[in-house]
């Protein structure tokens, strides 16, 4: 732990509470509505996967499985493209820790938050722990100046768990059923989800940076190195993963232009998905 | 039914829980390196690019080394980044990238993906 950086959050100090910006009951019923719209994007979302890890020639219990165990949209939907082109295990381990790696950086801006939660629902809680949890939560507490428990299982459970994995067995169904899915365009979904989801995340020139300079690593891996190695062209992927943000550091700081550092109110709303916006007004998540 | 990747599902489990848990679980963790979350950060975006981009860009023939490949699934990935970065809304994205794929393979003006 290092004490010269600044905290992840601006959780309060223990046995104090930070300024509230709205009553417990007027936050509660906004968590609920943002909670609403984050359930209808994580529905479309969850049946989409569904579909694809279908087409991939996951099994109904596999694509379940992936949704219940691993929860976490875009290491699942990564999962499907890793599947697909047969790379080993170790390296989807390896792509899946570093995709989901950022979940730390959540889990220690809420940690200050969960420190008076008994410590076996805080383990629950870990698992829960999406990029739409946070957004909820984190904005939840810090317009009521407090934790709210509760808050954090409405935002977790209710508008993503059960939605995304009741519409994962809707998407994994459906997709069974159909013959041609190229015809309906299915393919294409992977990759645009990718982009798409990739672009909610870009905050700043060394994120763009980092995103191109990936892309551009891993097709050349995939048409060039992966041949003369006699290596999979899908370890692109891990390389332009590795490789990537390692030249996105190279931007100095001044030029970042980052609109989104942690720790700001701008840096809850960035980690939403792109679905659903979960803010729209000026006070919006902290 | 298959079952193999429930495996996988497990090991993606493993190395997923311990960054969800570790700030929850371990006190004081509110606070790292610079360094280390300037990285973080930045991996998120650089490894759903290069996986959008070798799923466009490379095709890989039975017989052969990966080929650049260029076709209709550029308009249709263009036009999703573009809906998400104009109105912020990826489910449109993907709608509009699909329809896009449909149409101009329904109309013969694009081929069928190998598959």
């Amino acid at each position: 732990m290092r004490e010269d950086v600044p905290a992840l959050t601006e959780a309060p100090a223990e046995g104090s509470s930070a300024a509230a910006t709205a009553s417990p009951e007027e936050s509660r019923r906004r968590l609920i509505l943002e909670a609403l719209g984050i359930a209808v994007s994580a529905i479309g979302f969850g049946f989409v996967y569904g579909l694809s890890a279908r087409q991939a020639g996951f099994s109904p219990l596999e694509a379940m499985a992936m949704s219940t165990i691993v929860f976490a949209g875009a290491a699942q939907f990564a999962a499907i493209g890793y599947v697909a082109a047969g790379l080993a295990w170790p390296a989807i381990a390896l792509l899946t820790l570093l995709l989901n790696a950022r979940h730390l950086l959540y889990s220690a801006a809420l940690g200050p938050w969960m420190a008076g939660v008994p410590r076996p629902r805080r383990a629950v809680m870990a698992h829960l722990l999406t990029d739409e949890a946070f957004a909820l939560a984190i904005g939840h507490f810090r317009r009521i100046g407090r934790t709210d428990e509760s808050g954090y299982w409405i935002g977790a459970i209710a508008s993503t768990f059960i939605p995304w994995n009741l519409a994962t067995l809707a998407g994994v169904y459906a997709g069974g059923s159909i013959a041609d899915p190229a015809l309906l365009g299915i393919d294409i979904i992977f990759p645009a989800a990718m982009i798409g989801l990739a672009a909610g995340l870009i905050s700043g020139r060394r994120e763009l940076v980092a995103a191109f300079a990936g892309a551009a690593i891993a097709v050349s891996w995939a048409l060039f190195a992966s041949s003369a190695f006699g290596l999979e062209p899908s370890t692109g992927v891990v390389v332009g993963g590795v490789v990537g943000p390692l030249l996105g550091l190279l931007v100095p700081a001044a030029l970042a232009s980052e609109r989104a550092p942690l720790g700001t109110p701008a840096s809850a709303e960035r980690f939403a998905m792109p679905g659903t916006r979960v803010d729209d007004d000026a006070e919006g998540l902290p | 039914m298959s079952t193999e990747l429930i495996p996988l599902a497990v090991v993606m489990f493993a190395v997923t829980y311990p960054s969800r848990a570790l700030g929850l679980l371990a006190p004081g963790l509110d606070r790292l390196p610079r360094g280390a979350i300037a990285y973080l950060q930045l991996v998120g975006p650089a490894v759903l690019a290069a996986l959008a981009a070798v799923a466009v860009m490379v095709r890989t023939p039975d017989n052969g080394p990966p080929v650049f490949a260029i076709g209709i699934e550029w308009v249709a990935v263009l036009a999703c980044l573009g809906i998400v970065l104009w109105r912020r809304n990826l489910l449109l994205g993907l709608v509009v990238a699909v329809a896009i794929v449909v149409i101009a393979r329904g109309t013969g003006f694009a081929a069928l993906p190998p598959s």
